[in-house]
């Protein structure tokens, strides 16, 4: 039991070791690529279970999270041209403050009302981001790569900042699923009054979810000027990232941080695959369905499928 | 200004579905604005083969959507709200119908604008120096036909009352003798029914995408949480309001904005006073 | 007056025009089983919501151990003693009985004394209230009557001084009554404050040694239950003339 942390550290170092082992392995550019669309998907998966999984606050506004992350980089990269670390970080950070906002909101909203007011705050962002010239405005805005990554390709490059972003916020999502701070969400998700009439802080602890979600989100968001190398606001405030966000977790269960890595990676991979093969429309009404099935028929998703067939 | 108003008189008929769904039945129905761009796709698919009048296919198609509501609320009450978890599983079931209306619509008919024609629209009539294009007009009549015999079916009908009855005093419910699932899906029904009308006169005012929705989710829950939850004069109210407040941002700051006045006016609604202007 | 744990001082509280507490005082010594009574609508609960912190108060003053309270959040009341049980019983129902109990042991208990073992401590409640067997089952899985004994569980893992326990019986047969009554009788003797919220007057009236009424939100008698059953005010608050 000792060694519990120590085992999770080498987990995700090893997790690390393989993505740029993958990288270095230099197949085909097309698998880096779509590697990287999946990966993003387990981050953003991960940071929106923080808050819906473990909180029970369904967050509709992922795209306004994701798509300021990617904003905060535009603005920086036209301004200043900060390394990549500073713009993850910085496009972190913005979020993680409008993740802070919303938190306050939970004060006077909750369920639906808390979900279409996320809904809201990102067409009102949209809005703005369109009407924002200096980062492209609705035209959108072409990005320049900075010249020679530190190996491989820059697909290569930003694949394996990929992969270690996902670790971070797997590894982020784990620690709070195991500690207090989970215990106490998982009271509040249940019963909000009830956990505050047992001690529980809720206030403190919603603020703190949908700080460290916004900043997971954020954090995705940050590298995708880069990846796309086209910003424009129809793509960075895609409707598909708030459905995605939420069908991977339900599909792969929200009460652990195992049930959104595993589905963004089914998922993730099943619409790359059905993007080439079928058509990108297809793929999109497959996550619907795989959703509505997966909502009406096993609730608690591929986890709770497990663990009822492991019961019995 | 007057565009804003005949806006508004639409805004009514789009939003009384979730008015009465999301309002009095309290079922968060957000696939809602989905169901009227159907509605909308219906008339186009009448109007190109056979020439049928957009509003008068929305009235014919109002049993189809009816039984469609039905067979929606049914599935939603099995999986949901017996066993209790209706609020987060619910919103993300309708959210996932929405999403696969959406784009199934994309599948079939493409992401091109449709667009209807009948005699009416491009005329417009001169009342008082003020040139009003039938192209609003007519919905906006519609619309305020809609809300009225809403208002009629609530207060006069043993249903409606009923539909009142589930939403306030479940006690008075069964001394009526009425059982509250039965009720939801004839309220459902209703509701999505007048989808199908608001759909048509969608397509009239403009033209139409399968993405139309996503501008409407915000329209709708604003209109109904500002109009007080239920309340069909609210509504009206809520929706005029509204209807002016994009005109006017739209000739004064550019259409980009207008969709922005919406959410933002839900925003500040839902974090100053959630129970609306006429709350309960 | 020596030994008082709960002061109530002029509390009022309004929900827009209607007005559902007026300038309400009481207080509650130390070890005292106490009973708070009055019709539908008098302002009972509105009054354990202000104490608990689930309502800020429009006017007036809490004290609580000689502390003014008033403003503090309801999760820092429970950590200090005040710990309430819900009319309608409110289990987390994603965790096992046993697990329910860990939200206040940790959250509430330890964060005043930092030792206790949670285990023994939640299985010592558990024998206590009579669960021990239902240790591992979901709330879902409960009778009504171990559902009401989760909810005074969950309350005492909190280690409250104060407990207020609001409507425990309601619609529990008279054997089940007097079995929680008889819990509630065995907390107090460990040295826990007791207000009790109750329409069963039978039960108030055994359990308090002191009663309060409200109606229409105000505090129109105070006595021993002796007293109240032949103050006429009470009658016709009751009675209505």
């Amino acid at each position: 039991m000792m060694a519990r942390p120590a085992r999770a550290l080498l987990v995700g170092l090893a997790v690390v070791g393989a993505g740029i082992v993958v990288a270095a392995l230099r197949v085909n550019q097309y698998v880096y690529f779509a590697g990287y669309v999946v990966l993003q998907y387990v981050v953003i998966a991960t940071a929106w279970n923080i808050l819906g999984g473990y909180a029970g606050y369904v967050n509709f506004g992922t795209p306004a999270f994701f798509a300021l992350g990617a904003y905060t980089a535009v603005f920086l990269i036209q301004s200043t041209r900060a390394p990549l670390p500073v713009l993850i970080l910085a496009g972190g950070l913005v979020s993680a403050l409008l993740g802070l906002g919303i938190g306050y909101l939970t004060l006077r909203l909750r369920g639906v009302f808390f979900s279409i007011a996320t809904l809201a705050l990102s067409i009102v962002l949209q809005t703005m981001i369109i009407n924002w010239e200096y980062v492209g405005g609705s035209r959108g805005l072409s990005v320049i790569r900075p010249s020679g990554p530190p190996f491989g390709s820059y697909v290569t490059f930003l694949f394996t900042v990929m992969v270690l972003l996902s670790v971070v916020a797997v590894t982020v999502a784990r620690f709070i699923e195991r500690s207090w701070i989970g215990r106490g969400l998982a009271a509040l998700r249940d019963n909000e009054e009830a956990a505050e009439c047992m001690g529980v802080p809720t206030l403190r602890l919603k603020l703190f979810a949908t700080t460290v979600s916004g900043f997971l989100l954020g954090v995705a968001g940050a590298p995708f000027p880069y990846y796309v190398t086209f910003v424009e606001p129809n793509s960075a405030f895609n409707l598909d990232y708030a459905v995605n966000a939420l069908a991977m977790p339900m599909i792969g269960g929200t009460t652990s941080w195992v049930g959104p890595v595993i589905g963004a990676v089914l998922l993730g991979t099943a619409q790359q695959l059905a993007t080439v093969t079928i058509s990108s429309e297809m793929n999109l009404f497959i996550v619907g369905v795989v959703l509505v099935a997966f909502v009406v028929l096993a609730p608690e998703g591929i986890l709770g499928l497990v663990r009822r067939l492991r019961g019995r | 200004m007057v565009a804003g108003l005949l806006l508004g008189g639409f805004y009514a008929a789009v939003s009384l579905g979730v008015s009465l769904i999301f309002g009095l039945l309290d079922i968060a129905n957000i696939a809602q604005p989905a169901f009227v761009i159907l509605g909308s796709y219906a008339a186009y698919v009448m109007n190109s083969s056979f020439g049928l009048d957009p509003i008068l296919t929305g009235l014919l198609f109002t049993p189809v959507f009816y039984f469609l509501g039905a067979v929606v609320y049914r599935l939603y009450y099995g999986s949901f709200e017996r066993r209790g978890d209706e609020s987060l599983r619910g919103l993300v079931f309708f959210f996932g119908v929405l999403f696969i209306i959406e784009v199934s619509l994309s599948l079939k008919y493409g992401v091109d604008y449709r667009l209807v024609d009948a005699a009416y629209i491009g005329k417009s009539i001169d009342l008082g120096g003020v040139g009003i294009a039938f192209r609003l007009l007519v919905p906006c009549l519609v619309g305020l036909a809609m809300t009225l015999a809403l208002h009629l079916f609530l207060s006069r009908t043993f249903y409606g009352r009923a539909v009142m009855a589930v939403s306030q005093d479940r006690l008075a419910l069964r001394l009526m003798g009425a059982d509250p699932v039965q009720i939801k899906t004839i309220a459902f029904g209703v509701g999505i029914a007048a989808a199908s009308l608001a759909g048509a006169l969608l397509i009239t005012i403009a033209p139409v995408v399968p993405s139309t929705d996503r501008d409407y989710i915000g329209r709708m829950f604003a209109i109904t949480v500002l109009g007080g939850m239920g309340s069909v004069a609210g509504t009206l109210v809520a929706a005029v309001i509204l209807g002016v407040a994009e005109s006017l941002m739209a000739t004064f700051f550019g259409p980009s904005w207008s969709l922005a006045v919406s959410f933002g006016i839900l925003l500040v609604v839902l974090a100053v006073r959630p129970a609306g202007l006429f709350g309960r | 007056m020596a030994g008082t744990l709960l002061e109530v001082d002029g509390l009022t509280k309004r929900f827009g025009g209607f007005t559902a507490l007026h300038r309400v005082s009481l207080s509650v010594r130390a070890g005292e089983r106490f009973g708070l009574i009055g019709p539908n609508g008098s302002g009972k609960t509105t009054l354990i919501n202000c104490v608990s912190g689930a309502l800020a108060a429009d006017g007036g003053r809490i004290l609580f151990e000689g502390r003014d309270i008033t403003t503090l959040a309801a999760h820092r009341r429970t950590r200090l003693g005040i710990v309430r049980s819900f009319q309608i019983p409110k289990p987390f129902t994603s965790m096992t009985v046993r697990e329910n109990l860990g939200i206040p042991l940790e959250y509430a208990a330890h964060a005043r004394s930092q030792a206790g073992d949670a285990d023994a401590e939640a299985a010592e409640i558990l024998r206590t209230i009579g669960l021990e067997a239902k240790a591992h089952l979901r709330p879902a899985e409960l009778t009504q009557i171990e559902m009401r004994k989760l909810e005074l569980a969950r309350a005492m893992a909190a280690r409250p001084t104060l407990l207020i326990s609001d409507e425990a019986m309601a619609g529990l047969s008279s054997v089940e009554v007097d079995d929680i009554l008889a819990l509630l009788f065995r907390l107090n003797e460990q040295g826990i404050t007791i207000v009790m919220i109750e329409h069963i007057m039978r039960a108030v009236m055994r359990f308090s040694e002191r009663v309060v009424v409200l109606d229409a939100g105000e505090r129109i008698a105070e006595g021993t239950p002796a007293e109240i059953v032949r103050n006429p005010a009470v009658e016709k608050a009751y009675l209505g003339e």
